[in-house]
Parts: C-alpha cells; structure tokens; sequence
C-alpha cells in the first residue's frame, strides 16, 4: 500500500486507518466487534435483554430453532425432542454429542433426573409469580421449595387459570430456571465484555504511566520500577489473580476488574518504557525542553503521542485476554457474584447440564465468546500489523 | 560460566525479597483479620483471640515478616488451616502428578507446534497458511479449552469409554500409561494452537535473513536449510518461551487437574482458594516464583549451548 504523493504528507493515524481499511478481514472483525459492543451497551442501559431474569420457559425447555416444533413438545426432556436436532444437522460438532445424550438416555429408560427437575420447575411457578423472587440464586431456591410445593398445590386448584404460561420450548432453549438463552448470553456479554474493557483500561493506562515515568526519568525510578516489574512477572499471572482473589474473599464486576487491571500491567510498562527510553533523547524532545516544557509537559504532550499507539495495541490485547481470563474466573467460581450472569458462570453452569444431555447454553456461551475473541483477535493482529508496518 | 550463575542468583535476592514483600502484604494488610475467616460465623471474642495468638498475628507486623521468612527458608509453612496436614507435606507430595501430566504435555505440544510452524512458515502467505492461522486464532478462545475438555472427557472417557473417566493411582507407570493419558491429550489439542502463531512468527523472522538466501545459493536442500540453518536460529525465542512457561504451567493445566481429579498443584490451588487456605496459597506462591526466577536462568544457560555465539555476562 503505497500512498500518492501529496503536498501535505498524510500522519501515522490517517495511513494507519488506510492500511486497515484497505484489510478485509480486519474490517469484517471490526463490524463484528463493534455490534458486540452495541449489544453491550444496549443490554448495559436496558434497551434489551432487561428482562432475561424472567422464567418465561419451563426448565431446560429445548431450542425449537434447531429443529425441534413448538407444539410437538410436550415433555420438555423426551427423548425425541433431541432426535429431529441431530437428524436437521449433522455437521455440526454437537451432534456426536446429542446422540451420546439418547443413547445415554434410552439406557436410563425413564430419565428420572429431568423428569423431576421439570416437574420442580412447574411446582414452583406460582410461588415466582406471587412474590418477586428475581435476585433468588439456587441455593435459595432449595430452601423454600418445600413450601413452593404446597403453595403450588393449593395455587394451581384455585388460580390456575390466571397463571402466566410457560412455554415449552424457546428458540434458543431455556436454561434451569426457564430463562431464555440468548437472553442470557447477551447479559452475559455485556458483563464479560464490559470486565474485560474496564480491566484492560485500567492496566493500559496504569502500564503507560508507569512506564513513561520509568524511562524518561531513568536512574533510580526505573531501577525501583524495574524491581515492582520483575516482582509482578517473577510470580505466574494466574496463580497472583487466584492469590488475590483468595485474599478480597467478595465477588464483584468492581474487584474483578481491579484484580485483572492491577495485575495485567507489567506487558504494557515493558513496551512503553522502551520507546520512552528511546524518544526521551531525541531532537524533538531537547527542543521541546529549550522552549521550557515541563517534564510533564515533555512526557504526555511530546512524546506521548508518538508512542500512543503501542498502548492502543495493548489496550486490544488485553481486552482479549482479560475477557479469557474473567471467563475461567466465573467458570472457577472466584468472579462475578451469583446474581450476575457472564460467560464464565454459564459455562460453569453448563458443565453439569451436558452430562443431562442439555447441551444449548454451553453451544450458545461458547458460539459467542468463540466469535468475539476470534474477531477480537484478528482485529488486533490488523492493526498492529497497520500502525506498525515494520513488524511483518 | 560460574561467575556468571553466582551473579544472577546473586541478582534474584532483591527480587525474591519483593515477592516475598508483595505476598505478606497482601495476606496481611489486603485480607483482612484471618481469624474471623477460621473462626467462622458462630465465634465469640475468646475463641478469636485464640486464633490470633496460635497464628501470631497479634504481634508487630516486623515480627510476623520475619517469622514468614524463616518458614520460606525452613520450608515449614505449618499446617493447612482446611485439613490440617502440613503444607510442606502437600506441595511435596503434589508435584510429581502434575510433572506426570505437565513433562509430556509439554514435550509433545512443543515438538508438534514446531514441526507445524516450521510447514506453515515455508508455505508463508498460501492457503495453507492461511487458514491454519485462522484456526489457531479461534482454538485460543478459553470457551473452546473448557469444551474441548468437558466435551473430550465426556465422549472419548465417559461415552466411548476408551480412556478412564478420572482418577489416580499408586504407581508411576500405571499413572503415565492410564491415567494420564486423555489429560495429555487433552493438553496438547489444547496448547498447540497459541505456541504454532508464535513460533510460526520466530521462524519468520529468520526465513527471510541473508543467509537463507546463501545457504539456497549453496545448493542446500530445503530440508537442510529449514532444519538446520532456519530451525537452529528460530530456537532461541522457543527455548525462552519452553522455560518461561515452565513454572506456571504448574498452575495453567489446573483446569485438566480438576476435570481428571488430579492431585497436583493446580488442583490444589483451586482448593486452597475455595478454602480460603492462606498457608497453601502463600507456599505454593513464593515457591512458584523461586522456580519461575530459576527457570529463567536455565533458559539463558541453554541459549548458550544452543547458539555458541551468545556471550554471558
């Protein structure tokens, strides 16, 4: 890609920019990151998704999409709700998987496990109806049951008629509770994507800080920052995250990006250190302290711009990783708390759901971080490869 | 060469007395009173102060440093506070079924990744190429590590029953050859992917130097130029990257650990959270980081006998 002459020589930014459109790939992975970012802004200020908490489907009601009609369900855990699935399409990677499940499931004979669980969500109905128990985690749930079983016995006689349906199948499937699916995967992008930005931000701008302070100043600074630097590297990154988490002991968005942002820094520091210690020489940068510049004034007004797209690079770089690393978090337990729902939790959900053959909101969680860290990736590779040609 | 390992170990005090720093500070000013974490929700002041006094943490907090240093050096880190056996005792006796799992986890993810890196970079640009990178981009999302697992235990263990569901036993060799086998590879479908884009960049990097170009001039088969004059100068970059990950691969496989009940030191990690077993975590932290430090040096060590030009100073 080699620009026209012009009269005024384009800068990094506009070349970068014509370097990256000019990348297919890269600008279909930005469509496809972009709308991820979309939804989580949208989900984030209630426009949708606001009520995936709802239980608007019977527990692990199957994906209709995929193959199985609305109104032929009728047990929600039948073993015919999984056949028509594997027959519609049998490329994919989870029908193996499905086929294993019948198998499995012929071989229980009555499948006692989902039998009761649909017969505990349906028991427990009117009791979510009378009282609003949204914020209920399942342990919760356990407790009052006995007393939703009774309710529900003396309920369904009397108002059963003014109950609100429940559906026996979804488009994408319910989980456990009867929320929708895909509901729940938009929620849960919303706060994976969000932890893994906020954190990214946080250990960016803390990594460029440090890091322009370190080489520019020299000397006994950067010895003393270079000693925290080989400090945070010298203990392997998850088990300081898994330290850490184990010492806060409180689940929260707050304290996972914290944990994630104060100990992801040390990648950034390296790579803005080194260019500061190579700028802070320069011709510019003397002229700069001729005039009377402040050191300040040096460091974020001169020198800044011209190391500022190593940590945008960083910056998506993080992301990325900090999306993976809050997903194995939630998925350990150790992330966000129970009334949040991300990625990583539904996956720890889904472990146990496949061994019963439910196998949507483990396809549906995987499907969207798969596409968003993979789009998320190439777009990085891109526009590294754009602001930084020399690196091929 | 001696003067040389002295001098670097030598250089790893002030490190190590950081990590140390770093993870008293933490369990001791971040965590909060662990007494209340042992006494639990039914405790009165009596039994608190009980605690505090068997832990010694009412004493000044130079004292308390101290004591930890003394417990790194002796290696007695006490008792875990969950099940009461000795710390020391648990890390001993974890490693050799993570080194089980880990060694040839790591020996054949390495020498695959290689010898693909090594295909795609000769056919840099093609097809090919292409779409390998494209896989190994969308196999590096941890979603696809946890089903690869979950899906690979349950179908090839669970449903085809070709590899035992999880499990361990006493001696080493039923260890390797039964148990450990489906963790392996497990770990390596899922760690190949992240190594070949990254040796598939260092041999890039020296594909297109002068003396490639000489070497084919030479008359040199393919085979010889890519194995011994590419392959030789991309190993430096491999041997760091082997050795740095060395250490916290420990910890990094503790997913396969906990879905195969392993017992090694991921798992055990993962426990001592879920526990809240400061001891266990605090030892295993500070150990970690003395090998990671020390595996840096091997890794320097190696350069050397790799490529006789790199001078240690």
């Amino acid at each position: 890609m080699t620009a026209p002459q012009y009269q005024a020589s384009p800068g990094l930014w506009t070349l970068a920019w014509r370097r990256l459109i000019a990348d297919r790939l890269a600008m279909i992975s930005l469509v496809v990151v972009m709308a991820f970012f979309a939804l989580m802004v949208a989900s984030g200020t209630g426009l949708i998704a606001a009520k995936w908490a709802d239980e608007v489907a019977v527990g692990y009601a199957p994906p209709s999409l995929f193959g199985t009609p609305a109104t032929a369900v009728k047990n929600a855990t039948s073993v015919s709700t999984t056949e028509p699935a594997e027959n519609l399409y049998p490329g994919t990677v989870k029908d193996p998987l499905a086929d294993e499940i019948a198998e499995l499931k012929v071989q229980l004979g009555a499948q006692p496990g989902g039998g009761a669980k649909s017969s505990v969500g349906a028991g427990s109905t009117p009791l979510n109806d009378e009282i609003d128990y949204k914020d209920l985690d399942l342990g919760d749930l356990k407790v009052v049951d006995p007393i939703g079983a009774e309710l529900a016995e003396i309920l369904a006689t009397t108002t059963a008629a003014v109950e609100k349906p429940r559906v026996d199948s979804l488009p994408f499937g319910a989980d456990k509770w009867g929320h929708d699916v895909i509901l729940k995967v938009i929620k849960g992008s919303e706060t994976s994507i969000f932890v893994g930005l906020a954190a990214a931000l946080v250990a960016t701008i803390i990594g460029t800080i440090l890091g322009a302070v370190s080489g520019y100043y020299g000397g006994w600074i950067d010895d003393f920052l270079n000693w925290f630097y080989s400090i945070f590297t010298a203990i392997p990154y998850l088990l300081l995250i898994l330290a850490i988490a184990a010492v806060l002991n409180q689940k929260g968005v707050t304290t996972i990006v914290m944990i994630l942002g104060l100990t992801g820094w040390t990648g950034v520091y390296r790579l803005v250190r080194a260019e500061y210690i190579k700028h802070s020489t320069r011709e510019y940068v003397q002229a700069a302290d001729a005039i009377g510049a402040s050191n300040m004034r040096r460091m974020f007004i001169h020198i800044f711009p011209n190391v500022s797209h190593i940590s945008l690079v960083q910056l998506s770089v993080h992301t990325v990783g900090f999306i993976k690393s809050e997903v194995i978090l939630s998925f350990l337990g150790f992330g966000v708390p129970v009334d949040k729902v991300s990625w990583g939790s539904m996956l720890g959900e889904a472990q146990n759901e496949l061994i019963l053959g439910y196998w949507w909101q483990l396809a549906a969680a995987t499907i969207a971080m798969a596409i968003l860290v993979t789009a998320f990736s190439m777009f990085t590779d891109a526009l590294r490869d754009a602001l930084d040609p020399k690196i091929k | 060469m001696s003067s040389f390992i002295l001098r670097r170990l030598w250089q790893m005090i002030p490190t190590m007395l950081g990590v140390v720093l770093l993870v008293f500070f933490l369990f001791s000013f971040v965590g909060g009173d662990p007494a209340y974490l042992l006494a639990g929700k039914i405790s009165n002041k009596e039994q608190i102060e009980n605690i505090r006094t068997q832990l010694g943490i009412n004493q000044p907090y130079y004292v308390q440093l101290w004591i930890f240093i003394k417990q790194i050096l002796t290696g007695d880190f006490g008792v875990s506070w969950a099940t009461n056996e000795p710390v020391s005792h648990i890390i001993a006796t974890r490693i050799g079924p993570s080194l089980t799992v880990l060694i040839p986890i790591m020996i054949i993810e390495a020498v695959l990744a290689v010898l693909v890196a090594l295909g795609v970079a000769y056919v840099r640009g093609s097809l090919t190429d292409r779409a390998i990178m494209v896989i190994c981009t969308v196999a590096m999302s941890v979603s696809l590590l946890v089903y690869i697992i979950i899906v690979g235990q349950y179908v090839l263990a669970y449903q085809f029953g070709w590899f035992p569901v999880q499990g361990w036993g006493e001696s080493f060799s039923e260890n390797l050859f039964h148990y450990s086998l489906l963790p392996i590879l497990l770990g390596v479908a899922v760690g190949i992917a992240p190594n070949t884009r990254l040796y598939r960049t260092f041999i890039l990097d020296e594909i297109n130097q002068d003396y490639v170009r000489t070497a084919r001039a030479k008359g040199l088969s393919e085979h010889k130029v890519m194995l011994k004059h590419v392959l030789r100068n991309a190993l430096i970059p491999i041997i760091t990257n082997l050795m740095i990950y060395l250490p916290s691969l420990l910890i990094g496989h503790f997913l396969i650990e906990r879905f195969f009940s392993i017992p090694g030191i991921g798992r055990e990690v993962i426990l001592a959270v879920e526990r809240s077993d400061f001891p266990v975590i605090k030892a295993i932290t500070v150990y970690v980081a003395a090998a990671t430090m020390l595996s840096n040096l091997a890794a320097d060590l190696l350069y050397k006998a790799v490529d006789p030009r790199v001078q240690l100073k």
